[in-house]
């Protein structure tokens, strides 16, 4: 106890004992709703199927232990397919964003550049209205981007949000070593890789955690620009197999026609693709949160 | 260079110090115009535009990738909104299609269905201000009351971490635990009640989607709440807590009006983003509850364009929409100047 609370200042009182249960049990009650949603589907996929049997559904209590539902979906069937679709995207496509973000973000963040008013201005404008589903879904099939990866890179890859973001955080930098390197004869290139990065990783692992997040998530453009089953990325394999498999709603969009080549419809098949979209985003982000919340958030507030 | 570390600023300090005398500048330095300074708007030495060019170009091509895809995927089809005054069909493209006026607009504000999808849009926006824009200061208040450094990030964790996870994944958590096969039905039947349906059950529609918008993003939007919660100067509990002022006293006096400009700040600009309520939650759950209680405007213009083949019909709808919240970020950006906050931009 003593450890626990032993950051209370010496004027604030003890709250009563009946307050601080409150309390607890409010905290105790919002982790639950979070976590154990997540620990039920884990178990799930984790579980055999006598387990699942027994329970009747959802496993809340662990009986045994089981990977088969793993070995299923990474086989080399529809979810390995679309795993590895994901995995792409989110790569190539957190690699385009973040070196355009930052080219940019350090490019107008010199004060006085020749445009860099105009351009900045070409930035935010996008803020106030978006271009409308239907005229860039039109552009993307005019350029002949239907059904290529490229489509759920392309038209997102630039955040203006981040971009602003990342472009606060250069201007702040002390300019004078940017500077002193011009004088020395350095290029901007050189600047912005070997002095401004260097000073930058945080906000860069924070935005290429957003971007990251961005591309794993992606479901809406791929309804859009993908009709072709086999280049589904994970989020629709989640909806078709998960989501409407428990529905049994089907969407006129998506034909299903692939449904009848998965492997029987298991709960614990689906708690496991259920797992596999979950796990990237709950490794990765713990990894980048301090840099958030210590730094661009409160920073942005004051800054 | 002694005193170069002292410059750098970490992530973790919102300003940089300035450097301690020695060998350092100080830092208003930088301000003065040394390097680009003199061209600043209006200065009058303003060097000839090949000069400024030779000088700048590898930051004007630094810029070039992004501004470009914001022109190709941004700008361009934002002017290709011009089919909403067609009658757009994919053989004939843009330039072949027939042009109609404003007759999409009549058709679009005489659609029963137009109306209701506003409608319920209106609605659930306001339903999420209601039900969901309290809870984060909440939260936060909650979370800031906790002492311990290490049992708040265990928390803060945790209610971050729902915020990184898709829509489909929420849907389908929700499914689970709350669906007609989901666990809460599952221990309904086996100790001899009736399953319960909330995910199907139309009724149950704005209670749900409100649920599944807090549950994702009610942590994560206590970061803002937490930071200005950080800001409040310290010494303002003390002296209060000296004169007499009791727990909840101090709540009501130093830390709601310490939180009011974020509150007010972010309410304006919610009425900004009001149409705005979210578009692949309501997609993902349209056909389970029905379009009746759930057709938004952004899964109207889809349905328009790309189910029924109606390009121009859902490119309309689109349009309308788009010019409505255009206004409402304009007044609503009006409002907070007006308040004295910052808004989203700010004239110079």
């Amino acid at each position: 106890m003593s450890t626990l609370f032993s950051d209370r200042p010496v004027w604030a009182e003890r709250p009563s004992l009946p307050a601080r249960a409150a309390k607890n049990t409010a905290l105790a009650a919002i982790a639950a709703v979070i976590v154990f949603p997540l620990y039920v589907v884990v178990l799930t996929s984790l579980s055999p199927a006598s387990a699942v049997n027994e329970a009747g559904g959802l496993v809340m209590v662990p009986r045994g232990i089981s990977f088969r539902a793993y070995a299923d979906l990474f086989s080399g069937g529809v979810v390995t397919r679309s795993v590895l679709v994901s995995l792409g995207v989110t790569a190539v496509g957190t690699a385009v964003s973040l070196v355009a973000t930052i080219l940019a973000a350090y490019g107008l963040s010199q004060p006085g550049s020749l445009w860099h008013r105009p351009l900045l201005f070409t930035v935010l404008l996008t803020f106030l209205f978006a271009p409308g589903m239907i005229p860039l879904y039109l552009l993307v099939s005019n350029v002949g981007l239907i059904d290529s990866y490229w489509s759920l890179i392309l038209p997102t890859a630039v955040n203006a949000f981040n971009l602003v973001v990342m472009r606060a955080f250069f201007m702040n930098l002390p300019g004078e070593i940017a500077d002193s390197a011009r004088v020395d004869g350095a290029s901007e290139w050189t600047i912005l890789t070997r002095l401004v990065l260097p000073m930058s990783k945080g906000v860069t692992a924070v935005i290429g955690l957003f971007y990251a997040v961005g591309y794993w998530n992606a479901f809406f453009n791929a309804i859009l620009y993908i009709n072709d089953n086999a280049k589904w990325p994970l989020q629709l394999v989640l909806r078709q197999y998960v989501q409407q498999g428990q529905q049994l709603s089907s969407n006129s969009v998506i034909g299903d026609a692939v449904q009848g080549t998965a492997s029987a419809p298991n709960l614990a098949i689906q708690m496991a693709i259920v797992v596999v979209a979950l796990v990237p985003v709950t490794v990765v982000y713990p990894l980048v949160q301090k840099h958030f919340t210590k730094g661009v958030i409160i920073g942005a507030v004051k800054g | 260079m002694t005193d170069r570390s002292d410059t750098v600023p970490e992530l973790a300090r919102p300003t940089p110090p300035a450097p301690s005398g020695g060998g350092g500048r100080p830092r208003a330095a930088r301000r003065i115009p040394d390097h680009r300074g003199d061209r600043r708007p209006g200065g009058r030495n303003r060097r000839p535009f090949l000069a400024r060019l030779r000088r700048d170009w590898q930051l004007l091509l630094m810029t070039l990738p992004a501004v470009g895809l914001l022109a190709v995927f941004h700008y361009t089809p934002t002017l290709g909104n011009i089919i909403a005054f067609q009658e757009y069909n994919p053989w004939d493209g843009l330039v072949g299609s027939p042009w109609v006026g404003f007759a999409q607009f009549e058709r679009l504000f005489t659609d029963a269905r137009f109306w209701s999808a506003a409608g319920n849009t209106l609605l659930i926006a306001a339903v999420q201000l209601v039900f969901f824009f309290p809870v984060p200061i909440a939260l936060a208040i909650l979370l800031d009351s906790v002492l311990s450094p290490r049992l708040r990030l265990v928390l803060q964790s945790i209610v971050y971490m729902p915020h990184f996870f898709s829509w489909v994944l929420v849907v389908t958590l929700f499914q689970q635990i709350l669906g007609g096969a989901g666990l809460l039905s599952q221990l309904l039947r086996q100790n001899g009640y009736e399953a319960l349906d909330v995910m199907t059950n139309p009724d149950a529609f704005l209670f749900v989607v409100t649920s599944q918008l807090v549950w994702k993003d009610a942590g994560w939007g206590t970061i803002i709440f937490l930071a200005a919660l950080a800001a409040i100067n310290q010494n303002l509990y003390e002296s209060a807590a000296v004169d007499g002022a009791g727990r909840w006293r101090r709540m009501w006096h130093i830390t709601l009006p310490g939180l009011r400009p974020v509150i007010v700040l972010l309410l304006i600009l919610k009425l900004g983003d009001i149409l705005n309520v979210g578009f692949e939650q309501f997609y993902l759950q349209r056909d389970a509850y029905g379009a009746n209680v759930s057709e938004v405007l952004d899964t109207f213009v889809y349905h328009q364009a790309l189910v029924t083949g109606n390009y121009s019909a859902g490119a309309v709808a689109g349009l309308v929409k788009g010019l409505v919240g255009l206004v409402l970020i304009l007044v609503a950006n009006k409002m907070a100047h007006v308040m004295g906050e910052n808004g989203i931009y700010r004239r110079a």
